[in-house]
């Protein structure tokens, strides 16, 4: 016989003031099988939790119900005290009583009817409730970092640096992201790649770490702790282990016109190219739709110029590796807006309107201009420069309504750094507001302005033509509320930061969740925000959102501590809501296994005493099993249920309500 | 219909994304009918048919089939099969004689606490136009009348 305890919380005024409790009580206390029903003003509390293990001892309570909150909440609070007095911890519900109920109606009356009727409802369910014991996985203790950005290169040291194995995917031919491309960084003004390279070199180097560059990850199976990890290593038709980096390929290569990627096309490369000198590892590859070879047949000029045997090879393909791995951290940064987005800006049109990333490669001394900064169109050094911010974000109009972050500090690094090279320039900033929150980062602007004479007008930019060599840019400077004009020699655009053109499509492949537009969802803005929604996946870095290099490695040490969290123990314990088929009734159909997004539904043999076949039934594996229970309904014969939530469950709730 | 009546809509909703937003909901103190009773399942592949049809048979007025969007499902593929099973259950609804109308289908994200709290407001304005829904207790009469011949 069921005997059941139903707990109302006022959580405060929270429920109590929208439910009538004693109400719901004095209802719920006739509804057969409830035992003892009780309310209290905060059950979650310890004397609160006290009053429930009490109840459970001394009535020897079958099953459980707290009308409180979510049990997205307080579900494992409860659990735990039913499980201190000795009842099975499945053998709890929890009435959501709050969010659903006293939080969203205003009429006192009806919020208690459904009170009621939720709470008696689930009393129904947890009768049917059966004793569940957690489910042990193994942990595989090798990470999966994707991106080798400076966000991936931190996680995947910082794993490594633990003892882990790491293995660091990275889809171009080098791992350093965008921070490689730019010059220096703020508020230090340290040379990025003199910060970078060394952590580049270590992480290659790592006896833990596996990097793998010029790969993508295909496919990831299972769940955490027990990820299977499909990667392609695209073809670089160049052995990344007899490749000893001497570059006389790339001397020799005759096509020597190719817009530089890494140089925002500012300057050249080859077919057979490193996109940038330091490059980790340092092998080239070679870009099919250039080369001569590739296209007419002829050439091989790098293989004959090669010294080392078979060295380079037309013939290869790409290949496939398998990895296990426990965690994954997604790391896989971001791009910068189309900004052709922005006829009035006029990029794409005239050739000195440039991003700041393109800025970036001019002030950089490894760059197409080596450090001097010249005009893309003519080579001569620009006087005025006219910097845009917000060319592209906070503009619901372009579809990016928030907030770039980093375009206000790169802003003023860049008119420092013009002003520190060019020591007649002006440099004059169009802002909507000047965002500098940060360590240093507010005094790093005040500098631009009173140190290296940045001019700051606050207003927007309208239109933007070519005249006489000059670009002259319109725009109203909105505090002196006048228009303005300015005849520049140089316009760049403080270009939104957006996803990644597949952000979207590789979340959907890899199961974790992204916002409107295409970042990925941490777990909870504010409480967890290096986790996803799917257990074992971790974020980090800029394509969670818009972020700067402090953030992006303050994230990724985040993400690493979590993982290695994971990491400290050998099994972990999973709720054990997964299926179970019934081998008397199985029909053998194997719907199931067609319906499983998991393929953890197999099919098993029965013999007979001699061995000989009576029947295959299906077969759930408990490890594979996430609980989902498409399979149940897929069913025909009824021979499948799922623990926590059976048809007799259900079934009784419904008929409750 | 008088104006008294007050419809029961029953909802099917995955613990993953729509029992969230509805969560959400209650968290951003968006008000909205208090018709809805939510049954929460692991994911809307779980909702079967019987469910729904139990639900109308029990005195729901309407029903609610809500779970993540197509491509955001926790368990990668189930909203899938819900989707397409509720294609084909909807060709036997019709068949049935069930109205269409009685049973809603949609998708609310964790993050969609407006929108669950619009569905609510939209489908209980709706079922206050369509009435109560009877067919399944005059059926019920009808074949208690037969039998007693």
């Amino acid at each position: 016989m069921a005997k059941i305890g139903v707990f109302v919380c006022h959580c405060g005024e929270n429920i109590a003031s929208n439910v009538d409790t004693a109400n719901l009580v004095r209802k719920v206390s006739e509804h057969p099988g409830v035992e003892v029903c009780a309310e209290y003003k905060y059950f979650c509390s310890d004397p609160g939790q006290e009053t429930v293990k009490r109840a459970i001892r001394e009535n020897g309570l079958t099953g459980v119900v707290v009308a409180a909150c979510s049990p997205r909440m307080h579900e494992t609070t409860f659990r735990k005290a039913c499980a201190e007095a000795g009842l099975n911890p499945y053998m709890l519900e929890m009435a959501n009583i709050r969010e659903h109920c006293s939080w969203v109606h205003s009429d006192k009356e009806k919020a208690t009817e459904k009170a009621i009727e939720i709470t008696r409802s689930l009393v129904e369910k947890v009768k049917r409730n059966n004793n569940l014991k957690p489910i042990s996985v193994p942990v595989t203790r090798r990470a999966l970092v994707i991106g080798g950005g400076i966000a991936g290169i931190q996680a995947a040291l910082d794993i490594a640096g633990a003892g882990r194995e790491v293995i660091l995917v990275e889809r171009e031919p080098s791992i350093g992201g965008h921070m490689s491309q730019l010059s220096e960084t703020f508020p230090t003004l340290d040379c990025s790649q003199c910060i970078l390279t060394p952590r580049m070199v270590e992480a290659i180097q790592h006896p833990n770490i596996k990097v793998l560059t010029y790969s993508e990850v295909e496919e990831v199976d299972g769940y955490i702790g027990n990820f299977k990890a499909k990667i392609r290593k695209k073809s670089r038709y160049v052995d990344i282990d007899k490749c000893t980096g001497c570059g006389d390929c790339i001397q020799k290569c005759p096509v020597k016109k190719v817009p530089s990627e890494f140089e925002c096309g500012l300057g050249n490369r080859t077919a057979i190219y490193t996109p940038f000198a330091q490059a980790v590892p340092n092998v080239p590859v070679i870009d099919t739709t250039r080369c001569t070879y590739f296209k007419n047949g002829k050439c091989k000029i790098c293989q004959k110029t090669c010294q080392i045997e078979n060295c380079i090879d037309f013939g290869m393909q790409d290949t496939f590796e398998e990895y296990e791995v426990g965690a994954i951290v997604v790391a896989t940064g971001f791009q910068i807006q189309d900004t052709t987005l922005y006829g009035e800006y006029g990029y794409g049109r005239y050739k000195d309107v440039i991003t700041g990333l393109s800025f970036e490669r001019l002030a950089s001394a490894s760059g197409p201009t080596s450090g001097v900064i010249k005009r893309p169109s003519d080579g001569k050094e620009p006087e005025t420069i006219v910097f845009i911010q917000c060319a592209g974000s906070r503009d619901p109009s372009k579809g990016v309504r928030y907030c770039s972050k980093i375009c206000c500090m790169y802003t003023a690094k860049h008119a420092m750094l013009y002003a520190h090279k060019n020591h007649d320039g002006r440099s004059r900033i169009f802002y909507m507001d000047i965002r500098a929150a940060g360590k240093g980062y507010d005094e790093f602007t005040r500098r631009a302005i009173e140190e290296d004479g940045a001019e700051y007008l606050r207003g927007r930019v309208s239109k933007l033509y070519e005249e006489n060599g000059k670009l002259i840019v319109r725009g109203v400077d909105s505090l002196l509320g006048k228009p303005v004009e300015i005849a520049a020699d140089m316009v760049v655009l403080a270009t939104a930061i957006v996803p990644q053109p597949d952000a979207r499509e590789f979340a959907k492949r890899i199961g974790i969740g992204y916002d409107e537009y295409g970042f990925y969802n941490e777990a909870h803005m504010k409480l967890r925000p290096v986790e996803t929604a799917t257990a074992g996946i971790y974020l980090c870095g800029a394509c969670q959102s818009p972020k700067d290099i402090p953030d992006s490695v303050a994230q990724a040490s985040a993400a690493a501590a979590k993982v290695l969290g994971l990491f400290s123990r050998e099994q972990l314990e999973r709720e054990p809501v997964v299926a179970s088929v019934s081998d008397a009734t199985c029909a053998g159909c194997f719907g199931c296994v067609m319906a499983c997004p998991y393929n953890a539904i197999d099919v098993r043999d029965i013999n007979d005493r001699n061995g000989n076949l009576i029947k295959q039934v299906a077969d759930v594996n408990p490890g594979l099993c996430q609980g989902c229970g498409t399979c149940v309904t897929f069913c025909r014969s009824n021979s499948i249920d799922l623990a926590g939530f059976t048809e007799n469950q259900i079934f009784a709730e419904i008929m409750a309500l | 219909m008088s104006e008294s009546f007050e419809p029961k809509i029953v909802a099917f909703v995955c613990t993953y994304c729509t029992y969230a937003g509805a969560d959400l909901a209650g968290t951003s103190r968006l008000k909205y009918a208090p018709n809805v009773r939510i049954v929460r399942l692991p994911c809307t592949g779980r909702i079967s048919p019987m469910f729904i049809l139990k639900a109308l048979q029990k005195g729901a007025d309407s029903v609610l089939v809500s779970g993540c969007h197509p491509g955001d499902c926790h368990f990668a593929a189930g909203n899938y099969h819900a989707r397409r099973r509720w294609t084909v259950f909807r060709a036997l609804l019709a068949f049935t004689g069930i109205p269409e109308e009685r049973i809603r289908f949609s998708w609310v994200s964790a993050a969609e606490g407006a929108k669950f709290a619009d569905l609510i407001n939209e489908i209980t304005e709706e079922t206050k136009k369509l009435g109560p829904f009877t067919q399944y207790q005059e059926l019920q009469k009808a074949i208690e009348t037969q039998s007693s011949y």
